[in-house]
């Protein structure tokens, strides 16, 4: 049984010491699935990673006890310390293709770590080796076993991370973030793995994530951290059903729920970004032929890249991102696209947008066709009148320009504002309707927050006056209680203004609280197009099936209060 | 109080690093040595009236038989070492950093446009990034020269030099910053902030130079330090084997050259001082360079 | 694969046509050969005759398809200063270069690969900062001037080694070697160190940004959450992955070592290719400065197809397609 109790860590540094865990308790029976949760700064990868004792330099555990069984973790000498991971902790991480030696074949890396903890030989090791990957599920195991890591796939591979992780019969696992980076029906399968280790090997898991999904369906206890501390612990049923510590309610209240469609999600009011005015903006937004609903109808859309060029006889086999994809958004409503990656909806993105050109096909917004990329001139209207907003926070704003400079620039760019002292006004009052503070004007980037970098990445949409607008991930790179406020704002500006949006994202729940109507993609082509309740509650696609059925959420029977 | 030293993150580290604070105050020390050459410098060495012949071969003070006048000594034809050393640097400074303008002039061009346009042109410079670099950088300066010398008249040979010989560096140089702007613009050709730009329909050039670049200039600082190290020792290189400035308007590799006839003759400082003078310099530009380099990459401290 | 192989190999080509087209504008635009080969004595007419018998007056671009067909069967033409077949001139000098930068390149891995990897592994060692400091006084002296301070030194004040001249040599076949004597080998060493310092202090700086980066990465953090042992952490896996890129600069940095050898062989007045090429210069001898420049280039497009192929055959991720 993994102990840890009053777990202390700290990074020392130029500007003082920082506690990245203060004061955690936590406790893991063999067998048991216990779940950290907790958004990003939280301190759960550090509570992993001190436990195994790889906390990166120049953290250091200050104070606590951590026991595993009869053993003392922080008593030992580096070398025995050193024994002990792989022998009886072990840990997998989020990046299965970075996690594995490109160099060593599989057989290799596994037999090395069998024999640095038995005496095996060489050949004991390997078909030690081979019955484990069996055991885990990949076939043809003793011919897959010579092959090398970029030479399977990605669930594939996360397979083969955990059969590495096990082979040394470990009594703990350490999963940071095991799943994030792999696609619903993969996570499914990966989650199922890890349920039957667990059973049948009794190992226990200290599964760290951010997506209470995960942890609803597989994880036994759960423990929620919030910047560096211990919020809640408890059986998973009551943590997530029915909260005891504010935070954790707060967090289970921004979870897009999957089965049902509420308003708005109930976000606590922080400070003032509650308050969203900008009345100049407003009426700026309003005036001229804005409240001209403008819809987009794509027919037979194709898009074909050429492939990689392998032979020197052979053309190269052409990859096609998108295929015969017909599509009719409704003016002033939301669209959502829901697919893995890979699915083609960026490609899709951009073919609106005119940054990817079309192989054959037609789109047309409003009652205007739209021309395809290279032949859409620069001064084309669509080019204000579609903008975006796109799914990294940290890359869509220009790191080296001011947020005066980055919202003005539509402004003057599209003739809208000549004056330069107006269009410093109007940027003020916009920061204000998208619930910034208007002093932002002066400052770079890099000074705020993901949640923060995209509202002003919307603002910066809103400056061009668009009527569509296409927002790709808007809210997958951020913490679920600012993704609730983000698509709280989205909503609410959409309404105002009419806006007509496709709304793109892998995330199931978050598309179901946003759209009018949804449109499954799978490699490039449209499995499913309904509205939204109709594709959610009867779907017809066995695609559009699998995917509600392996996508992981709370059960309905353990949430005790209902979302107003 | 965390935040403002955040800020000056640069500044603290500057200050923390005994090694670089020496580095920069020599580079100072000699760079304003160099530019204000002609106020300090008792003697002017291209100006043959102000030396003779007769104060050839004295020492430095420290030893018997110097002349106080001349706190380092004097070589063969009689030049103050110190002011010698001066406009050598004087030299090898304005042909760096000549050099080094033109070859980031034309690389970051060259690599910024092959990033954002890719296809074709991006090979085409490519291509002749390769056949550059497949003459290396003596190679490609001593056939320029050797060109020069056989095109131009001997007339005005002697005034083209200091011309000819920028150019011949900075055209073995250009190729590193191509690399470097084309490979970090890769990267940022990536990034969204760009996808937004070019899909607002701004115009090609707007988008390179207003957005892209500043992103860029990060690893191009650093490149620049190097190579401008790399100009001078080139330059030195060359004047030392004969192919640079001339002994009647020496650098600081011509100065070490004059001085290597009397390696064995017993007139150490002729050839040491300035010798010790290049090495100085270039350790200085180093060390910052690599200052600046551990501030862009905060990773590798 | 096969097409990643003709696709270097086609780029090589243009690289190497390239440069030979640069050698031929040398011949044709820089001074005029007929009047370097004869003389102020030989009349007009004559020179004529000259011109039209070596085809002079035909065009462009027939002269450079015979000037490279001429290459290609080794013919370089003839030398404008010593009138002998500028071909003869230069292999007689390729063994001297050659050995030179072997060694001097030998030399640079010997001691820069281990002190690479040393200071990646212990960044705060005393050794390390001692290292790091020294390598950075050896980037920024020129190589001439470590050539003048070694001659100085175990040339003159010590008398230990020989300062100039390649010392005893043996012919084996076309090939002039002064690797088999010992005086050949002392003659050897000063210029041989001087050339692979500053190779040197690149391939160690070179090794242990990579092998830095190489630790940091998520495989060898798993390999360490797995208990592999340290040793073979550091040197299967960190080492062997951190020399795959090595391999490329190293490949480059050859070339770099041929260029140098131009000032070493200056210095320590080495008979090699690089002194030909000096001389070439101040004479402005046409014939072998364009030959010199189409032989550095090929040994370096070779060296770097070389170094493309073992990339290949090395890592796996190039070599072998998605089995699934």
């Amino acid at each position: 049984m993994l102990t840890i109790k009053d777990l202390t860590v700290k990074f020392p540094s130029r500007f003082g010491d920082f506690s990245a865990i203060k004061g955690v308790d936590m406790t893991i029976k063999p067998g048991e699935i216990h779940g950290l949760v907790g958004e990003s700064g939280a301190g759960k990868s550090t509570v992993g990673a001190a436990v195994i004792g790889l906390l990166q330099a120049p953290g250091y555990v200050t104070k606590g006890i951590l026991t595993l069984g009869d053993t003392d973790l922080r008593k030992l000498t580096p070398a025995q310390a050193h024994e002990v991971r792989g022998d009886r902790i072990s840990m997998i991480f989020q990046d299965p293709q970075t996690s594995l030696n490109p160099l060593m074949t599989i057989e290799d890396q596994l037999v090395e770590t069998i024999q640095a903890h038995s005496d095996a030989s060489k050949t004991v090791a390997r078909r030690r080796a081979v019955d484990l990957l069996e055991d885990i599920g990949i076939q043809n195991a003793s011919q897959r076993i010579k092959a090398y890591p970029h030479q399977f796939s990605g669930g594939m591979r996360q397979r083969v991370v955990i059969a590495l992780a096990i082979c040394t019969d470990p009594e703990v696992i350490i999963a940071d973030e095991p799943t994030t980076a792999l696609d619903v029906a993969v996570q499914s399968q990966v989650l199922d793995l890890i349920q039957q280790l667990a059973k049948e090997r009794q190992i226990a898991f200290m599964l760290i994530t951010h997506d209470i999904g995960v942890i609803a369906q597989v994880a036994d206890r759960v423990t929620v951290m919030r910047k560096g501390r211990v919020v809640e612990t408890g059986d998973t049923a009551q943590v997530l059903g029915a909260p005891k510590h504010p935070y954790t309610r707060a967090l289970m209240d921004a979870v897009p729920p999957l089965d049902q469609k509420i308003d708005r999600f109930r976000v606590p009011a922080v400070g003032d970004t509650a308050v969203m005015q900008g009345d100049t903006a407003e009426r700026w937004l309003l005036e001229g032929q804005q409240h001209c609903l403008t819809g987009l109808t794509l027919e037979n859309l194709t898009v074909t890249f050429a492939g990689p060029r392998t032979s020197l006889f052979r053309k190269p086999s052409p990859f096609v991102a998108l295929k015969d994809v017909a599509l009719n958004i409704r003016p002033g409503s939301i669209m959502g696209l829901v697919g893995e990656s890979g699915s083609g909806k960026s490609t899709l993105a951009k073919a609106i947008t005119g940054l990817v050109t079309p192989t054959c096909g037609t789109m047309t917004l409003g009652d205007t066709a739209l021309p395809f990329g290279k032949s859409r001139s620069r001064y084309h209207p669509s080019r204000q009148l579609v903008q975006m907003v796109f799914q990294d926070p940290y890359s869509s704003l220009n790191p080296r320009h001011r947020i005066g400079d980055i919202l003005t620039e539509p402004l003057w760019f599209y003739g809208f504002v000549k004056d330069p002292a107006k269009r410093k006004s109007l940027v003020a009052s916009m920061l204000s309707l998208v619930g910034m503070q208007p002093d932002a004007i002066t400052k770079y980037p890099h000074q705020f927050s993901g949640g923060q970098r995209q509202r002003i990445a919307v603002a910066r949409a809103l400056l061009a006056r668009p009527r569509f607008l296409i927002c790709d991930e808007p809210t997958s790179a951020l913490d679920v209680s600012i993704q609730a406020e983000i698509l709280n704002l989205l909503k609410e500006l959409q309404a105002k203004f009419g806006l007509t949006i496709l709304f793109i994202s892998h995330n199931l729940a978050v598309v179901r609280q946003m759209a009018d109507d949804t449109a499954v993609l799978c490699n490039g082509k449209i499995e499913e197009v309904n509205t939204t309740e109709a594709v959610y509650e009867s779907p017809q696609a066995e695609y559009t099936k699998s995917l509600l059925a392996q996508t992981p959420v709370m059960p309905k029977s353990w949430r005790q209060w209902a979302h107003d | 109080m965390i935040a403002f030293l955040k800020k000056y993150e640069g500044l603290w580290l500057f200050l923390h690093s005994p090694s670089t604070i020496v580095a920069a105050m020599v580079a100072t020390l000699i760079i304003l040595g160099a530019i204000f050459a002609p106020g300090i410098a008792l003697v002017n060495p291209y100006n043959l009236a102000s030396f003779s012949l007769f104060d050839g071969l004295l020492p430095p003070v420290w030893e018997d038989g110097a002349n106080p006048k001349y706190l380092l000594g004097t070589d063969d034809q009689g030049r103050d070492m110190i002011s010698a050393i001066l406009y050598g640097a004087r030299l090898s400074l304005v042909i760096g950093l000549s050099a080094l303008t033109i070859a980031s002039v034309i690389g970051v061009g060259l690599g910024l446009a092959a990033g954002y346009y890719g296809g074709r042109f991006d090979a085409f410079v490519m291509r002749i990034a390769d056949v550059q670099l497949a003459l290396p950088a003596i190679l490609t300066a001593l056939l320029i020269d050797g060109i020069a010398r056989g095109i131009l008249p001997a007339a005005i040979q002697q005034d083209l030099r200091v011309a000819v010989l920028t150019l011949a560096i900075a055209l073995s140089l250009w190729v590193n910053f191509a690399r470097t702007a084309r490979a970090t613009t890769f990267v940022q050709m990536n990034k969204e902030y760009v996808q937004a730009a070019i899909m607002m329909g701004q115009r090609p050039s707007r988008v390179m130079f207003v957005h892209i670049l500043p992103n860029i200039l990060g690893p191009l600082l650093v490149i620049m330090t190097v190579d401008l190290a790399s100009a001078i020792l080139l330059e030195a290189t060359l004047s030392f084997l004969g192919i640079g400035l001339p002994a009647d308007s020496p650098s600081l590799g011509t100065l070490i050259r004059i001085g290597m006839q009397f390696l064995l003759s017993g007139e150490w400082w002729i050839l040491w001082i300035p010798t010790l003078f290049l090495i100085a310099l270039v350790v200085s530009i180093n060390i910052l360079g690599d200052f600046l380099r551990d501030i862009f990459n905060p990773r590798l401290r | 694969m096969v097409y990643f192989i003709l696709k270097r190999m086609v780029q090589s080509v243009f690289v190497m046509l390239a440069v030979a087209f640069l050698a031929f504008s040398l011949f044709r635009f820089v001074g005029d050969p007929i009047t370097q080969m004869t003389g102020v004595e030989t009349s007009v007419a004559d020179q004529e005759r000259l011109r039209e018998e070596l085809g002079l007056n035909d065009s462009f671009v027939s002269q450079f398809i015979r000037f490279t067909g001429d290459m290609l069967q080794g013919d370089f033409g003839y030398s404008y200063r010593t009138r002998q077949p500028v071909a003869d001139m230069i292999t007689a000098r390729v063994p001297a270069t050659l050995e030179l930068g072997v060694v001097a390149l030998i030399i640079s891995l010997l001691v820069g690969v281990p002190a690479g990897v040393y200071t990646a592994l212990k960044p705060r060692g005393i050794w390390t900062q001692t290292i790091l400091m020294t390598t950075l006084v050896g980037v920024s002296i020129p190589t001439f001037v470590i050539g003048i301070i070694l001659i100085f030194l175990f040339g003159v004040q010590l008398g230990w080694l020989p300062t100039f001249g390649r010392g005893g040599t043996v012919q084996i076949g076309n090939w002039e070697s002064s690797l088999f004597t010992i005086s050949g080998w002392r003659a050897l060493l000063l210029p041989a160190i001087t050339l692979g310092v500053y190779q040197l202090t690149l391939t160690m700086r070179l090794v242990r940004a990579e092998m830095m980066e190489v630790m940091r990465s998520d495989y060898i953090r798993f390999a360490m959450a797995r208990g592999v042992p340290m040793r073979q952490l550091h040197y299967k896996h960190a080492l062997v992955n951190t020399m795959v890129p090595v391999i490329t600069i190293i490949g480059l940095q050859f070339g770099g070592v041929i260029a140098f050898s131009i000032v070493t062989e200056s210095v320590f007045q080495w008979p090699g290719m690089g002194l030909l090429f000096l001389e070439s210069i101040r004479f402005v001898d046409i014939p072998v400065m364009g030959v010199y420049l189409v032989v550095i280039a090929f040994f370096f497009v070779l060296v770097n197809l070389v170094v493309d192929l073992l990339y290949v055959a090395i890592d796996p991720r190039l070599r072998l397609r998605d089995v699934e």
